[in-house]
C-alpha cells in the first residue's frame, strides 16, 4: 500500500514546502455552545443532552456568551482583529454524529481575523506564522464503530453514538500559507500547534488535550519548485492527534508529494488520513468528492457585535504570552535548555512554578515532576496535574528531604502514602515510620553486623580501598529498609575500619 | 349556560364566567370535546384530540379558582394548537408522515405559556405538511374542509386551526405564519388571525419551516379574544435569540378601544387590480371607505418591490427549509422505512424520506438545495436577500406616510378542494399580499369584512410597523364593531352548522 517517497533531503533540494494548519480547540466552558448541557468529558454516553443539542424538531440554539468571550480572548492572544459584527452560519452536510445534519459554524464572517503567532524553534529562532482567521463552531457527537477489526467504520457490524460532545464549543484557527520555513516546515508545524496549546492553557479557555480530542489539527501541505511564486496543489491530512504526528504527517507528505512531482506526476487535491502505526498518510477523499456545504447565515441566531469596550477589557486581562513566560521562568530558575524542554514536554511548567512558589528549589521541583511524578501519571494514564499530588505536597516532601528526615528513596514511599489517602507527607512519614535513622547506636549495630557478614569487603577497606565501602552501605540500607542515613553510615564504617 | 351557548361564547366571556364560578372549565372543555366529536368527522380540523390532558388541565384550573386564585385572562378556556408546535408527550407531526407518532419530550415556549396561563389545549390541528401550502391539502393526513362550504379549502397552512374556530370546535387557536399561514386561512374562514412582529412570539419548539420568516400567532373569532391570546403567548424568550427583548405592545387595550380616528391608513397600490376577484376588490374598497367614515385618513402608497416579493420568498423559504428539514433522516425519531438489515444507512434514509415526505416538501427541498449550492448561491439566494432588503425599505418608506397599510388578505375567496393542487404557481399566488410582511418581519392581521355572493368569507389585511402590533387591533376592533352592527351579529353566526350538514362529506 505504501506509496513511493523521496528522501527528505532530496525532496527539500528540489521543492519548497508550503504548509497551512487548521487547529480545532475545544473550549472548556461549563456548558455547551447553544444550550445549558454540561461539557464534562467522560460522562456516561448521552447523559449530557437536551432537545437543543440533540437537534430535536423545533429546538433552537441560544449562543453561550462565555464561548464568545473565550473566542475573543483567544483571538486577541493570536494578535487578531476582533470583528465588530459577525454571524454564525450553517454548514450543511450529513454525518451521523451531527444531530441537525448541519453544523452551526462561521463562514465569511469569523469572530477574529488577520493575526499572527510567534513560534520559537529548537534553535531559538522565532518564526512568525500568519493567522487568517479564528472562528466559532460546535462540535459533533462521537461515533464508536463496533464489530470490525480496526475500530473503523469499514467492516463494523454496528455503530454507537454518544451525543455528549455534540454542541461543545470549538474554535477553529486557520493559518495563511506558511512559506519560508524550508526544511524546518515540519518543526514549524509542530511548534505552532504546541504554542497554540501553551497559549490556550495560559488563557485557561481550553484543556487542550490531544488525547481527549480537545485539540485537533488538520495539516495542509503543498510543494513548489524553489523560486516559484505560484503555490502547488495541496493535500489536507485530517484529524492528526499528537504533536509528534503533526511533524510526521507533514514530513511524510513532503516526501510523498516530492516523489509524485519528481516522477512527472501531479499532486491530486485530496484529503488524507494519518496512519500513526505506519507513519504514513493514506488517501481520503478527492476534490471531486468534496461536499458542497451550502453555507448561509444561521437564521436562528442574531448577529454577534462585541462592543469595543468589552474587547479592550478582555485585552487588558490577557495573561503573559507563554513563550515570554517560559523564557522568563527559565532565566529565573537557571535551567538549561534541555531541562526547560523536559519541563515543558511533561506539561509541568505550571506545576513546577507552583511548587517553587510553595517553597521548593526549582531544581528539586523539576526533578520530582519530570521523573517520579511523570512516571506515575504515565502509568495511571492521566495528565500530570491529575496525578493526585499537589505542588504544595511536592514542596513539603522536598522540605523533609532537605531537613534530612527522609531521603529520595523514602520520598517515593511518602508519595505512595499520599496517593493512598494516608494524609499529608509529614503524616505519612510519621504513620509509616519512614524517617531516616541517624542514631549512632542503631546505625553502629547495623554496621557491625554488615562487617561481620562481609569480612572480605571489610579487609579490602582496611587495606585502603575506601570505595568498597559502598557495598557495606548497601547492606546496611537493605537491613534498615532504606531508612538509614547513608552519609552517617559511611562515616561509621570508616571509623570502624579506617 | 347550555352546551350550545358554551361553544359560541367568546373566549373573553368564557374566561369571565369560569373566573366567577358561573361555569367550570371542565364543563366548557367537555362541551368543546363533544362538539369536536360531533363535527370533526366532517371538518377534519384536528389531527389528534387530547381529551384526557384537556380535562386534567381544566380540572386543575377549576381547583385553582376554587382555592381563591385569580387566574389569567384566558384561564380555563379551550384552545386548538397547530400541530407544528411541540407539546410534551402529545403526538406532534407537523402534518407529515415522517413524524408520525413522535411525542416531543419538551414543550414549545408558546405551548408552555398557554399551559402556564391555564389555557386548555384540546388537541393538535391539521396543517399543510411542514407548513408548506395554502390549502391544508398538503397534509399527509388528509385535507381539512372549510366549514362554510365543505367542498372548499380552509386555506393553509393553518387550515385546521382556522376551521376549528369557524366550526365552533374551539374558541381560540394558535397558528404559525411563514408567508400568510395564519392570515390566509383566517380570511377563508371568516375568523381573525394575526402574525405578530417577527420576534414578538417565541419560535422555540415550533418545527421550523423557514426560520427567518416563521412566527407563531393568535387566531380567534373576535378581535379581543385574539388580542388576549396574543398577550398570553408574546414576550421575550431567552431560548429564542431572535425574540424581541421589549415590552409586548398594548394589544388588548387597543382591541378594547377600537378607535381609528386620525389613524393614517395606506392603501398599497400594488396589492390589487388584475388577478383579484371583483367581489374581493369591491369588499376591500368598501372597507377602506368604512375606515374613512370611522375617522381614519386614507392615503395611497406605492411599494414597487412588492411584485418581486413572491419570487424572493420562494427562494429564501426553500433555502432555509432545505436546511431545517435535513434532520429528518429517519435515524433518531419518526418514520423509518427499509431497515431490514440488508440496506445501508443512506438507502434507509432515502427510502424513509421518499415515504415520509410529500410532493410539495420534496419540491421545496430540491429548490432550496439548488438555490444554496456553490455557484448558484449568489444568483439565487443572494439576489433574493437583496430583494428582501428592498421590500423592507419599501415598508419603511410607506410607514413614513401611513400608520398602517391595508390590502385584501387574498386575491380570491376560498377555492375548491383539488382546484389548484396540480398548479403550484396558482397556489403560491394566493400569498401575494401576505408574503411581503414575512420578508420584512413586521406585523399583520386578517379581519373578516364580508361574504361573497357564494357565501364565502372575505378577509381584510392590515399591516403595521415592527412592534406596533397594537395598531392591527385598533383597526380590527373598529371594523368588527361597525360591521357587527351592520350585520346584526358576528359574521360567524352565518356559517352553516357542520353538525347538520355532515352529508356533504369528503
Amino acid at each position: 500500500m505504501s506509496e513511493p517517497i523521496l528522501s527528505y533531503a532530496d525532496a527539500l533540494e528540489a521543492y519548497e514546502p508550503v504548509i497551512g494548519l487548521e487547529v480545532h480547540v475545544e473550549l472548556n466552558t461549563a456548558s455547551k455552545m447553544f444550550c445549558g448541557c454540561s461539557t464534562e468529558f467522560g460522562a456516561a454516553p448521552n447523559t449530557h443532552t437536551c432537545p437543543v443539542c440533540l437537534g430535536l424538531p423545533g429546538s433552537m440554539p441560544a449562543i453561550n456568551a462565555k464561548a464568545v468571550e473565550s473566542a475573543i480572548r483567544m483571538g486577541l492572544a493570536l494578535n487578531c482583529s476582533i470583528a465588530e459584527w459577525c454571524r454564525m452560519a450553517r454548514k450543511n452536510y450529513f454525518y451521523p454524529d451531527m444531530p441537525k445534519d448541519y453544523q452551526t459554524s462561521q463562514y465569511d464572517e469569523p469572530i477574529a481575523h488577520d493575526g499572527h503567532l510567534d513560534v520559537e524553534l529548537s534553535d531559538g529562532e522565532v518564526f512568525r506564522v500568519e493567522i487568517e482567521r479564528a472562528h466559532m463552531e460546535e462540535d459533533a457527537g462521537k461515533l464508536t464503530h463496533l464489530g470490525g477489526e480496526t475500530g473503523r467504520l469499514h467492516g463494523a457490524d454496528y455503530s454507537l453514538l454518544d451525543y455528549n460532545r455534540a454542541g461543545v464549543p470549538l474554535i477553529e484557527i486557520v493559518t495563511r500559507p506558511i512559506t519560508g520555513a524550508g526544511a524546518r516546515a515540519p518543526e514549524v508545524a509542530r511548534r505552532y500547534v504546541e504554542t497554540i496549546r501553551d497559549l490556550m492553557r495560559a488563557l485557561g479557555v481550553s484543556d487542550v488535550r490531544m488525547n481527549e480530542g480537545s485539540l485537533r489539527c488538520d495539516a495542509n501541505v503543498s510543494l513548489r519548485p524553489w523560486g516559484r511564486e505560484k503555490l502547488g496543489t495541496r493535500t489536507e491530512t485530517k484529524n492528526i492527534n499528537s504533536f509528534r504526528s503533526i511533524e510526521g504527517a507533514v514530513t511524510y507528505e513532503i516526501q510523498r508529494q516530492a516523489a509524485v512531482l519528481q516522477d512527472g506526476g501531479t499532486v491530486e487535491q485530496c484529503t488524507r488520513n494519518w496512519l500513526e502505526h505506519l507513519g504514513e498518510t493514506s488517501f481520503g477523499r478527492s476534490k471531486e468528492e468534496a461536499e458542497d456545504y451550502r453555507y448561509f447565515p444561521e437564521p436562528d441566531l442574531v448577529p454577534i457585535a462585541p462592543s469595543r469596550e468589552w474587547v479592550e477589557e478582555l485585552r487588558a486581562t490577557l495573561p503573559e504570552h507563554p513563550t515570554r513566560r517560559r523564557n522568563r521562568l527559565q532565566a529565573a530558575w537557571g535551567f538549561s535548555d534541555l531541562e526547560m524542554r523536559d519541563v515543558v514536554n511533561a506539561d509541568a511548567l505550571d506545576l513546577v512554578e507552583q511548587t517553587v512558589t510553595a517553597g521548593a528549589t526549582a531544581q528539586a521541583a523539576r526533578k520530582w515532576w519530570t521523573t517520579e511524578l511523570a512516571r506515575r501519571a504515565n502509568e495511571a494514564g492521566v495528565a500530570l496535574d491529575e496525578v493526585g499530588i499537589s505542588p504544595a505536597q511536592v514542596a513539603a516532601v522536598q522540605a523533609l528531604v532537605d531537613a534530612g528526615t527522609i531521603n529520595d528513596k523514602l520520598a517515593r514511599q511518602v508519595y505512595d502514602g499520599v496517593l493512598a489517602g494516608e494524609g499529608e507527607p509529614a503524616e505519612v512519614v510519621a504513620d509509616r515510620g519512614l524517617a531516616v535513622v541517624s542514631d549512632d547506636g542503631a546505625l553502629g549495630a547495623a554496621v557491625d553486623a554488615a562487617i561481620a557478614a562481609n569480612p572480605d569487603v571489610a579487609d579490602r577497606i582496611r587495606g585502603g580501598r575506601v570505595q568498597a565501602a559502598g557495598a557495606l552501605i548497601g547492606a546496611v540500607m537493605k537491613e534498615m529498609r532504606g531508612q538509614a542515613d547513608a552519609a552517617r553510615v559511611r562515616e561509621i564504617i570508616l571509623e570502624r575500619l579506617g | 349556560m347550555d352546551a350550545s351557548t358554551l361553544i359560541t361564547t367568546s373566549a373573553a366571556d368564557l374566561a369571565g364566567a369560569i373566573a366567577t364560578g358561573e361555569v367550570s372549565s371542565v364543563e366548557v372543555t367537555r362541551a368543546h370535546l363533544d362538539r369536536i366529536a360531533a363535527v370533526d368527522g366532517a371538518v377534519h380540523a384536528f389531527l389528534s384530540v387530547d381529551e384526557e390532558g384537556a380535562l386534567a388541565q381544566a380540572a386543575a384550573v377549576d381547583a385553582r379558582i376554587a382555592a381563591g386564585e385569580r387566574p389569567g385572562p384566558l384561564a380555563g378556556v379551550p384552545l386548538a394548537l397547530k400541530d407544528v408546535l411541540a407539546q410534551k408527550g402529545v403526538p406532534t407531526t407537523a402534518g407529515s408522515k415522517i413524524l408520525e407518532g413522535w411525542r416531543p419530550p419538551y414543550n414549545a415556549t408558546v405551548t408552555q405559556r398557554l399551559l402556564d396561563a391555564g389555557v386548555v389545549i384540546l388537541g393538535k390541528t391539521n396543517m399543510d405538511e411542514f407548513a408548506m401550502g395554502s390549502s391544508t391539502e398538503n397534509s399527509a393526513y388528509g385535507p381539512t374542509h372549510n366549514p362554510w362550504d365543505f367542498t372548499r379549502v380552509p386555506g393553509g397552512s393553518g387550515g385546521g386551526s382556522a376551521a376549528a374556530l369557524a366550526a365552533f370546535e374551539a374558541p381560540l387557536a394558535i397558528g404559525t405564519d411563514t408567508g400568510g399561514s395564519i392570515r390566509q386561512p383566517a380570511a377563508f374562514t371568516g375568523t381573525v388571525g394575526v402574525k405578530p412582529t417577527y420576534g414578538g412570539t417565541s419560535r422555540f419548539g415550533q418545527i421550523a419551516l423557514a426560520s427567518s420568516l416563521d412566527q407563531p400567532g393568535p387566531c380567534g373569532r373576535t378581535v379581543l379574544d385574539t388580542a388576549l391570546l396574543h398577550e398570553v403567548i408574546a414576550g421575550h424568550d431567552p431560548k429564542d435569540q431572535t425574540s424581541l427583548d421589549a415590552p409586548v405592545p398594548p394589544v388588548v387595550a387597543a382591541a378594547r378601544a377600537g378607535d381609528v380616528r386620525g389613524l393614517r391608513v395606506g392603501v398599497v397600490t400594488e396589492l390589487g387590480g388584475e388577478g383579484y376577484a371583483p367581489e374581493v376588490e369591491a369588499n376591500f374598497r368598501a372597507t377602506v371607505d368604512l375606515l374613512a367614515e370611522l375617522g381614519a385618513e386614507v392615503v395611497e402608497v406605492s411599494c414597487p418591490t412588492f411584485e418581486y416579493a413572491l419570487a424572493a420568498y420562494y427562494l429564501i423559504l426553500p433555502s432555509e427549509a432545505s436546511s431545517n428539514l435535513a434532520r429528518f433522516d429517519a435515524m433518531r425519531y419518526g418514520l423509518r422505512v427499509g431497515d431490514d438489515g440488508t440496506r445501508s444507512t443512506e438507502q434507509v434514509m432515502a427510502l424513509s424520506r421518499e415515504a415520509g415526505f410529500g410532493a410539495e416538501v420534496k419540491r421545496r427541498i430540491i429548490i432550496g438545495t439548488y438555490a444554496l449550492s456553490a455557484g448558484y448561491r449568489d444568483a439565487y439566494y443572494g439576489s433574493a436577500q437583496k430583494v428582501r432588503t428592498l421590500v423592507q425599505q419599501d415598508f419603511t418608506a410607506a410607514f413614513a406616510r401611513a400608520d398602517v397599510l391595508v390590502s385584501p388578505t387574498t386575491p380570491t375567496a376560498a377555492f375548491r378542494l383539488g382546484e389548484r393542487l396540480d398548479d403550484p404557481m396558482a397556489m403560491y399566488l394566493n400569498d401575494l399580499c401576505t408574503i411581503p410582511t414575512n420578508l420584512a418581519g413586521n406585523a399583520a392581521g386578517s379581519f373578516p369584512t364580508g361574504l361573497t355572493g357564494d357565501g364565502l368569507p372575505i378577509g381584510f389585511h392590515v399591516m403595521a410597523p415592527h412592534r406596533a402590533d397594537d395598531r392591527l387591533y385598533r383597526v380590527g376592533a373598529a371594523l368588527e364593531r361597525a360591521l357587527t352592527d351592520r350585520w346584526g351579529g358576528p359574521l360567524l353566526n352565518r356559517v352553516p352548522d357542520p353538525a347538520t350538514t355532515t352529508e356533504v362529506t369528503r
